[in-house]
């Protein structure tokens, strides 16, 4: 029963690997717990007494009946002994994955934002700083320590198969780590209602091996190369004027940072947060109207002419 | 200050005579002046019942409405707006506008009854707290209709619902609003708890009181504790919006945690609030039906006090992904799993009962014998919920769906229609139909678990809460559609619960006192029962008054026909607290229609706020006043003041 991307009895990772048995055992416990209870039911149930129509209950009389104090003292102490044992796995669960790692092997600053994840890979050297959204690579087996930040309302940021959840709040940081143990795509998804495209909230974690992680950040770092076609070029104009009041492209006079950075747009998996596949149809579609696809999200609709808009996308797929 | 009367009541039987003298004391003037002035509490208790019930029909049709839409994945009948609105709505109406006001209407109808009293301590407020709930109940609503529902959910988290995010006047009626229902959940609970300690039958002690009277004194203290956090959040949330102040607006210096905080610090004991009463009526009801007394009266007393103490310590575990020290969420997950151990109490003395009684299968039975297995199951997915670890992880899924619709419809709405078969004959005088009952039962139940057993299923396979839609992750299309559907045949079972109650209102047998041969005070006095309750006040020896020499008695039997009769005006009697040893005659005001006045007062002034309509805010707040200052003025007859002399 791994089931779906969202799943969280299955795990990739440390943390969500301590966190599974933990699970199954209080699940199966709970399930045990109900059984026994409608076996209990049912067995009382057996005694009722022959029904007639009149339902005229005084004709069965009136007992004081067996104390039944024992019933209750039993039922409490064998009820305790699984949630003292739910009580300890929970603590040593906790001391095991509540901290994050002396050592992280990188850090990442997350940032909830309606509706989109924005992720900042800092660096010691300034230029080495990117931006990225919605796609968070990381390398296998190193632990990753999460500074997660909330720049207007709260957010959770949640990749079951990787970690439980942490919120993204306003006015402070908290702290998650995630350790993915496989290479492979893990989904995220906001977990806190954050208003009309909570749904459309979502992300992915990369996991790659450290020479292929290496060689994304390295690519990332690169600023947009200047466009090769004219048709790129005038691509670019536009791209400057229209889409640089939101969103900033390196290496371009598009500069703004209250949209996700488009420097290497390409490179990434899907559009608006896990909305849309990014290809060039679905692309094209999302500048057009973005609010028939994400209704309220804060991109207005572009209602670019074709040519215009054939220019653009010129320009943009070559954001690799 | 009122002053005590010493005299010593005259003891006897009823009489015809008695019977009319009492009745010119304590009916109600029919026609509308009666209609607007009465404090009789069994109308009011009616009027509460109507009113919660035909809010939990509104907010079962939002419901349907949000299940049609996420039957299938990317569906696309709402918008995310209409969604989230709905949602909200759904949850605001259950939770603050039926679970907790049905709760107070059967124990506002049945309290005097059980205690063998004539009326409430208080029932100028009684009425008081009636009018209020309709009125902000109609105050959130009209928010609702004119398109400006609450949009941030029940629990209405900062910063989403501040102005930055929330220009609308969504966030500003659900403010309000939730202000406004406050002074009635809270007068009500001041009411409840003077009653239980100070009208009781003489020798009812503390020790002989019905458990639903425990659950529902419980409670009442919770609220009276608690609701002043949320009055003041949602007040502070209001200034953050209209006044610009900054409680919660970390741009200024304010803190989004300090909601959550003061709103959990109301919520979790409000879970309590809203299920020990209801667990209440199963504890009192069930026995009937098992034709012997309840297993571990005092222990199941006991619990549902230490539940609620337990209650209090328990609110981080809706904030345990907040990132508050981990050291901190030790100590909440602890006393998270260890507030199981009083329901477990409760658990195993209701199938003790059943086991060493005998069990007659009526419908109330089984919707009482049911709940024991609903409460089980919400019990143990919110004991999942209180391991941090697993907690980070079901937080925010359907899994808590799932857990909460087992606690507030296993642990409040079925026992809350078992109590009205139950009870319903003792209200109308006539008998809830049998066979139909079946139908509803079975429809109920069935529907229920087929809506909400599988969501925990959902739930583990991640499926967030509060999206409007989804895509089709591992299996969770074909588990919402079983969901709508059942979610359907519930709402038929809801349905048919209704159509029995208009049915039967006309056509039912005809239930005369004691249809069930059941033990208690309210069981005594015909149905429905007169306005002054009981002629005489009974005089009480055991915690089963009518039952007492079928199961024998140490010493003394109840007096239940012969007693104080109390006909000098209209009167009951105060006991003392532990005992109920009869210490004063309480004298009890007339009808009055200043409830009702200052009620309208409030209305208008919590208008005008909403509108900034200053003009408005300030006439409602002068009705108001005179209001109270005509509630207030003292009076010869209820001995606030002496007669003149000379």
């Amino acid at each position: 029963m791994s089931g779906g991307p969202l799943s969280y009895l299955s795990s990739a990772g440390p943390q969500a690997q301590h966190i599974v048995p933990l699970t199954w055992y209080m699940l199966l416990v709970s399930a045990g717990v109900c059984l026994i209870i409608a076996a209990l039911l049912w067995a009382a149930l057996r005694r009722a007494q022959p029904q007639d129509q009149t339902l005229q209950l005084d004709r069965i009389p009136i007992e004081r009946g067996a104390d039944g104090a024992r019933w209750i003292r039993i039922g409490v102490i064998a009820s305790s002994v699984p949630l003292a044992v739910a009580f300890l796995w929970t603590m040593i669960t906790l001391a095991a994955v509540v901290g994050p790692p002396a050592h992280p092997g990188l850090t990442l600053d997350v940032t909830g934002r309606q509706w989109w994840w924005q992720v900042a890979y800092s660096a010691p050297n300034p230029v080495d700083v990117f931006e990225t959204a919605n796609e968070i690579h990381i390398p296998v087996g190193v632990p990753v320590l999460v500074r997660l930040h909330g720049a207007d309302v709260i957010h959770s940021f949640w990749v079951p198969q990787l970690a439980g959840k942490t919120d993204a709040i306003p006015g402070q940081t908290n702290l998650t780590w995630i350790q993915a143990d496989r290479p492979g795509r893990y989904l995220g998804q906001c977990s806190e209602f954050c208003g009309n495209q909570h749904a459309h909230m979502q992300f992915e974690v990369v996991a790659e091996p450290q020479a292929d992680f290496d060689h994304w950040v390295g690519a990332q770092r690169q600023a947009a190369l200047a466009p090769a076609t004219a048709a790129a070029a005038r691509g670019l104009s536009l791209v400057e004027y229209r889409c640089g009041l939101c969103h900033r492209v390196r290496g371009t006079a598009a500069g703004a940072v209250s949209g996700p950075d488009l420097t290497h747009l390409m490179s990434r998996r899907s559009l608006a947060a896990g909305t849309l596949l990014n290809d060039s149809g679905n692309l094209a579609g999302w500048i057009q109207n973005p609010q028939d696809l994400k209704p309220g999200n804060l991109m207005p609709n572009q209602r670019l002419a074709p040519p215009q808009l054939a220019d653009t996308l010129a320009y943009l797929e070559t954001l690799r | 200050m009122r002053l005590p009367e010493f005299r010593t009541p005259n003891v006897g039987v009823d009489s015809m005579e008695h019977d009319a003298r009492l009745l010119r004391q304590w009916e109600t003037t029919p026609g509308w002046m009666g209609i607007l002035t009465t404090v009789d509490h069994k109308v009011i208790g009616i009027r509460y019942i109507v009113t919660a019930f035909f809010f939990l029909a509104v907010g079962g049709l939002e419901a349907l409405l949000m299940r049609v839409q996420l039957a299938g994945p990317n569906l696309t009948l709402l918008t995310p707006d209409q969604y989230n609105q709905l949602f909200s709505t759904h949850g605001m109406t259950m939770i603050f506008l039926y679970a907790s006001p049905i709760l107070s209407g059967f124990s506002n109808y049945l309290w005097p009854l059980l205690l063998g009293s004539r009326d409430m301590a208080f029932p100028r407020l009684n009425a008081l707290s009636y009018w209020i709930y309709l009125a902000s109940g109609l105050f959130l609503y009209a928010g609702f209709v004119t398109g400006n529902g609450p949009n941030d959910g029940w629990f209405n988290y900062v910063p989403y619902a501040s102005r930055d995010y929330n220009p609308g006047l969504n966030e500003d009626f659900y403010a309000l609003g939730m202000v406004f229902l406050g002074i009635s959940t809270t007068v009500g609970a001041a009411n409840f708890i003077v009653t239980a300690f100070r009208t009781r039958a003489p020798g009812m002690s503390i020790n002989r009181l019905p458990i639903l009277i425990w659950g529902t004194l419980t409670a009442s203290l919770a609220n009276l504790i608690v609701v002043p956090a949320v009055s003041l959040a949602f007040f502070l949330l209001w200034m953050d919006r209209q006044f610009g102040s900054h409680f919660f607006d970390p741009a200024g210096g304010g803190k989004p945690l300090l909601w959550q905080h003061l709103f959990w610090i109301f919520g979790h004991p409000w879970v309590y609030a809203i299920v020990l009463p209801a667990m209440g009526m199963v504890s009192d009801g069930l026995p009937v039906f098992c034709r012997r007394p309840l297993v571990g009266y005092s222990l199941v007393a006991l619990s549902t006090v230490a539940t609620m103490i337990f209650g209090f310590g328990v609110w981080v575990h809706h904030m345990f992904a907040t990132g508050l020290p981990g050291l901190g969420l030790a100590f909440f997950s602890g006393a998270s799993i260890a507030i199981v151990v009083p329901s477990a109490v409760a658990v195993f003395a209701w199938i003790a009962t059943i086991r060493l009684g005998r069990p007659v299968i009526t419908t109330a039975f089984l919707f009482f014998a049911s709940m024991i297995l609903l409460f089980v199951i919400g019990g143990v997915s919110g004991f999942m919920t209180a391991s941090v670890p697993v907690d980070w992880q079901l937080t925010d899924t359907y899994f808590v769906v799932a857990h909460l619709h087992y606690v507030l419809i296993g642990i409040n709405v079925f026992p809350v229609v078992g109590a009205t078969y139950f009870w319903f004959p003792k209200m109308t005088g006539r008998l809830l139909d049998e066979r139909l009952g079946r139908w509803n039962f079975w429809t109920m139940f069935i529907g229920f678990n087929l809506a909400f057993l599988p969501m925990h299923l959902t739930g583990l396979l991640g499926m967030p809460r509060r999206v409007y839609t989804y895509a089709d992750y591992g299996g969770w299309g074909i588990l919402n559609l079983v969901t709508t559907i059942g979610s359907f045949v519930f709402a038929i079972g809801v349905l048919l619960f209704f159509v029995n109650v208009l049915k039967s209102l006309k056509s039912g047998a005809l239930a005369g006192k004691n249809p069930w041969d059941a033990p208690t005070l309210e069981w005594s006095v015909a149905s429905p029962p007169p306005a002054y309750n009981f002629a005489v006040i009974p005089t009480v020896a055991s915690r089963h008054p009518l039952w007492e020499e079928r199961i024998g008695s140490e010493g003394a039997l109840s007096s239940i026909d012969r007693g104080m009769m109390l006909d000098h005006g209209k009167e009951t009697i105060g006991t003392s607290a532990l005992d109920a040893q009869p210490d004063m005659v309480l004298e009890m005001p007339a009808d009055s229609i200043s409830p009702l006045l200052l009620a309208t007062g409030l209305s208008a002034l919590f208008v005008g706020l909403l509108l900034k309509v200053w003009v408005l805010a300030g006439l409602g707040g002068a009705i108001a006043l005179l209001a109270v200052l005509a509630w207030l003025w003292p009076r010869t007859d209820l001995r606030e003041r002496e007669p003149a002399h000379g």
